[in-house]
């Protein structure tokens, strides 16, 4: 049941992430990009993350890409321009990105002791409390300078974004 | 290869999936010529390597692989508020997407 | 029993009950706004149009689906489908009551008790923007684009006090689960009154609660916020362009929406299925009286009829009232019924508010709206997450 899962929710996220690089429209990209994360939040679920799970369809989902969505629509951009690649690329890129992740997985299986599976509901550290309690305790200096950071990426949104003062 | 006959998942196929899911963010960002969607094809990468950090944690039961991707997350906000900021500029001072366009400093 | 089985039969109880009052909500908002307005509302389809849901059903069903030339086909389909799948699934962990026992088998008043119960309504709501932005950009329509870009700009805004006006109840109740959110609350003050968050006693979550309402108003697109679909600047908004059921899949998420915000409104702040006053005081007769003051009111209408068709509808009316009245009375019963009263009283209240409001208030303007969300709600959310968060800290063992 676990696999099936799994399977079901890889699926819809590579294929998601295939199409995310293929269309050649960004609203088509962005939404799915949109399914790759809700598939991940699921994913996350099985891996005993409820609290990642939920931040990502609130962060992620919810506000960054609803954020993409409102950008492309206001700039109202078009498709892309298919522009003549060089040759090499156009013979040699699909081979090679096979070979990496070829590579990769041979890598990951080969490193990986083959008893390390994982268990649906093994995992109980994700819970929100736990979550929290580590967050203000271990990693607090690592948040508040979140926090700094976030304020500069408002002051610097805000700078790029007025409108210009002749 | 051989899939040992167990109910959970091998933590491989958490890996493996990160790692086609990051190579395709890799392809997006080389590949496509809009700057939204380089943009997009980042944020692909940043998810990826978000699965591995909650895979690995669930190996390691420890959850601070949670917490670096919550990290991530709150990370990749601020750079898409900023990223957004700049498209906008540029698409306000050149009305343009494609990226080959805007390889100039000066307008 | 089977776990399976049980939650079958919960959904399709929950589902059956959803579409009926999502249906007749729609009856309440136009009998309601008439009657504000000195009007009748419908009354030709069945005694009081009571059956007019049924009819705007038929004729929503066999109206031809038209699918305009110039749309971009698969987001103009999906975006309907996005907007009513999301709107449906975060009634999923809304509880109606406390734990049963129905012939033998234990079981709560909802589909599933989630540890993040109140997250994964956040995370949901959230995703409901991607039908009305898609809906209007699919469309190929500057007032439906328009809508589209508004809509999603206000939702943005109007998420972040609302964030923070739920958060300043939960750092009171200390949970996220909507079942013990709703436990926490459950004991009196004085033995009288009741500890909702509103009323909590160092730091009663007043404010909380009416910026939560009033994000609400404008995350559900109602007016005076429903910039999207303002007719009278932008013809129908996101939506100009669909027409029967995917029309009325947007009609329908919108209903739904409002039935969760009302439902997280109840559970957060106004304690759940908890009556206002404790059981020995005898709360538990309260609907009864209620009911029995309903079936008076008809038989008085009855007698004197403003129509003559009142002279056999009414009574009919007054006797199912009293009926439903004899039905609250019975002690096997009770246990089911009474929270059941309690949460759809405190839920049809803030219900009726946001159709009140909608006859009342005119509509805001674009800036207005924006200026009053970063301006005036998201300071003041703020300040009062601030001011919970010190009591709570001040006051914590």
């Amino acid at each position: 049941m676990d696999q099936i899962l799994f399977l079901l929710f890889a699926g819809i996220a590579v294929l998601c992430g295939i199409n995310l690089v293929l269309q050649s429209h960004p609203i088509s990209s962005a939404l799915s990009l949109v399914g790759v994360m809700g598939a991940l939040a699921l994913l996350y679920l099985q891996l005993g993350g409820e609290f990642i799970a939920a931040a990502q369809l609130i962060v992620y989902a919810g506000a960054i890409m609803v954020l993409f969505i409102f950008v492309i629509m206001l700039l109202n951009a078009g498709k892309e321009r298919a522009v003549p690649r060089y040759l090499w690329v156009r013979w040699a890129g699909l081979p090679l990105l096979f070979a990496f992740i070829a590579a990769m997985a041979y890598i990951v299986q080969r490193i990986l002791p083959p008893s390390g599976e994982v268990k649906f509901g093994a995992f109980t550290l994700g819970s929100a409390e736990a979550i929290g309690t580590r967050l203000f305790t271990t990693y607090l200096l690592p948040f508040e300078i979140t926090s700094v950071l976030i304020l500069i990426a408002i002051v610097g949104a805000i700078v790029l974004a007025r409108k210009e003062i002749e | 290869m051989s899939i040992p006959l167990v109910i959970g998942v091998p933590l491989s196929w958490y890996l493996i999936l990160s790692a086609i899911l990051f190579t395709l963010g890799v392809a997006g960002f080389l590949f496509r010529r809009n700057i939204i969607t380089v943009f997009m094809s980042i944020e692909l990468m940043l998810n990826a390597v978000n699965l591995t950090f909650i895979a690995f944690a669930n190996k390691l039961g420890q959850n601070d692989g949670h917490i670096f991707s919550f990290f991530v997350m709150v990370v990749a906000a601020a750079e898409a508020a900023v990223g957004l900021a700049i498209i906008l500029t540029i698409f306000k001072n050149r009305q343009t997407l494609e990226i080959d366009e805007v390889s100039t400093l000066k307008n | 029993m089977n776990y399976l089985l049980l939650s079958l039969i919960k959904t399709a109880v929950v589902v059956g009950v959803l579409m009926h009052t999502l249906a007749y909500l729609q009856w309440i908002e136009r009998k309601v706004i008439a009657h504000v307005q000195l009007r009748v509302g419908p009354r030709r389809v069945g005694p009081h149009g009571l059956l007019q849901p049924l009819a705007d059903v038929i004729k929503l069903i066999t109206k031809e689906g038209m699918m305009p030339s110039h749309v971009n086909k698969v987001f103009y389909l999906l975006a309907p489908f996005i907007a009513v799948t999301f709107a449906l699934i975060s009634i999923s962990v809304i509880p109606f009551g406390p734990i049963i026992n129905v012939g033998g088998v234990k079981t709560g008043m909802e589909l599933t008790d989630l540890n993040i119960g109140i997250l994964f309504i956040l995370g949901i709501s959230g995703m409901g923007v991607y039908g009305v932005a898609l809906a209007g950009w699919a469309s190929n329509n500057k007032y439906a684009l328009l809508g589209g870009l508004r809509s999603s700009a206000q939702m943005i805004s109007y998420e972040l006090p609302m964030a923070l006006a739920i958060a300043s109840p939960l750092l009171i109740l200390n949970t996220l689960s909507f079942r013990q959110i709703v436990e926490k609350q459950s004991f009196y003050y004085f033995g009288f009154i009741p500890n909702w968050s509103i009323f909590h006693s160092p730091f009663p979550q007043i404010f909380a609660f009416l910026i939560f309402v009033i994000a609400a108003f404008a995350e559900t697109n109602r007016v005076p916020f429903d910039l999207p679909e303002a007719e009278n600047e932008l013809v129908a908004g996101f939506h100009t362009e669909y027409s029967s059921m995917k029309f009325a899949s947007f009609f329908m998420a919108e209903y739904a929406n409002m039935v969760t915000v009302s439902c997280v409104a109840t559970l957060l702040f106004l304690g759940g299925w908890q009556p206002p006053f404790p059981v020995q005081y005898g709360s538990g007769y309260i609907p009864v009286i209620i009911h029995l003051i309903a079936a008076l009111v008809c038989f008085y209408h009855a007698a004197n009829p403003a129509r003559p068709f009142d002279r056999i509808t009414l009574p009919v009316f007054g006797v199912l009232f009293l009926v439903i009245a004899g039905v609250f009375l019975i002690p096997v019963l009770q246990p089911v019924l009474l929270p059941l009263f309690w949460f759809g009283a405190k839920v049809g209240a803030i219900l009726f508010v946001f159709i009140w409001i909608r006859a009342t208030l005119p509509r805001f303007r674009y800036d207005q709206l924006m200026k009053f969300a970063w301006l005036f709600l998201f300071p003041v959310a703020m300040i009062n997450l601030f001011a919970t968060s010190l009591a709570v800290a001040l006051t914590a063992k």
